[in-house]
């Protein structure tokens, strides 16, 4: 009887953590998504961005699990497109963020790959996505001379992506993110 | 749990591929473009002008989010002016081949070249030389 007890209560815990740190991912998401927009646009090209959220969420593929990393990411992609964005701004991150999320999943279960490489690829996937929403929409087909230069854009975005959030992911302690109360592995 | 114990990083080929594929794409841009005659605009996918690449001019285009000038001259075509937020569509600069286009998110503007001499008028505003 209290040995249940007990383990109701550490079940409650683990589950007010996890709430807590995926609130707190989502929320350093969008102020890091409210970040880039401030960024000028000084890239000749539309759609090129430096991606900092992405940090959050290879962060919490890396420190939490793919179902949080993809959870945390949608939903800071809806709630930043209700704040600054618009529905076709949406549709292009939603498309480009699940996408290059999807990707960066798959790339951490081969195991045979640092998180730069796989950020790497998140950036180039998440552009593949947006032209692709920008491919179905606008219904044009220069979109390969748009691919092509988003596609290296984003492996140099990803590269530096990927570096920071590697520090970050051996950096930050996983009792920040771990299930487990407390108590560092 | 300290990830130290050695497995194979296959990163190199990952990447290789990735840059591969990308070149590869960069390769077909470049053989399906070539010399562009035409500068098609449409907005929200839709045909709604063609000008000739040759004729050095400025037209305004008016769509229902706003207005973007273009200017063709030399061959080339370029958003001059747009009084879209972002003015991405300005910073695009110059386009002059087949298959390449400016496009304008917020107007739902895309400016495209075509490789087929100005056809058949298809908007209001074409001017006959």
């Amino acid at each position: 009887m209290k040995d249940n007890k007990g383990k109701n209560n550490i079940r409650q815990k683990q589950y007010i953590r996890s709430v807590t740190s995926h609130g707190m991912l989502v929320a350093m998401a969008i102020v890091l998504s409210w970040l880039e927009a401030q960024i000028p646009a000084f890239f000749a090209v539309p759609g090129m961005k430096l991606g900092i959220t992405n940090i959050v969420v290879v962060t919490a593929l890396y420190k939490m699990s793919s179902p949080s990393a993809m959870g945390i990411n949608i939903l800071r992609i809806i709630l930043v497109s209700f704040m600054f964005g618009g529905p076709s701004a949406m549709i292009y991150s939603l498309s480009g963020g699940m996408l290059s999320t999807l990707i960066m999943i798959l790339l951490k279960k081969i195991r045979h790959f640092s998180i730069t490489a796989v950020s790497i690829a998140g950036g180039v996937f998440h552009n593949i996505g947006q032209v692709a929403a920008a491919a179905v929409i606008l219904n044009t087909d220069g979109i390969f001379w748009y691919l092509s230069v988003l596609w290296f854009t984003g492996m140099v975005t990803g590269t530096l992506i990927g570096i920071l959030s590697s520090q970050l992911v051996k950096r930050l302690p996983d009792s920040l993110f771990s299930l487990r109360s407390g108590g560092t592995k | 749990m300290e990830t130290k114990k050695k497995k194979p990083r296959y990163d190199f080929i990952l990447i290789l591929i990735l840059a591969v594929a990308g070149l590869g794409i960069l390769a077909f841009a470049f053989l399906t473009g070539g010399g562009g005659a035409s500068v098609e605009v449409s907005v929200d996918g839709r045909i709604i002008a063609v000008y000739p690449l040759s004729d050095n001019r400025e037209e305004v285009i008016n769509t229902p989010e706003g207005k973007n000038r273009l200017e063709i001259k030399d061959g080339r075509v370029r958003v001059t002016d747009a009084d879209c937020p972002d003015k991405l569509c300005v910073n695009q600069g110059w386009i002059s081949m087949k298959g390449q286009s400016v496009i304008c998110l917020p107007h739902k503007l895309t400016v495209k070249i075509t490789g087929e001499e100005a056809p058949e008028s298809k908007g209001a505003d074409i001017v006959v030389k």
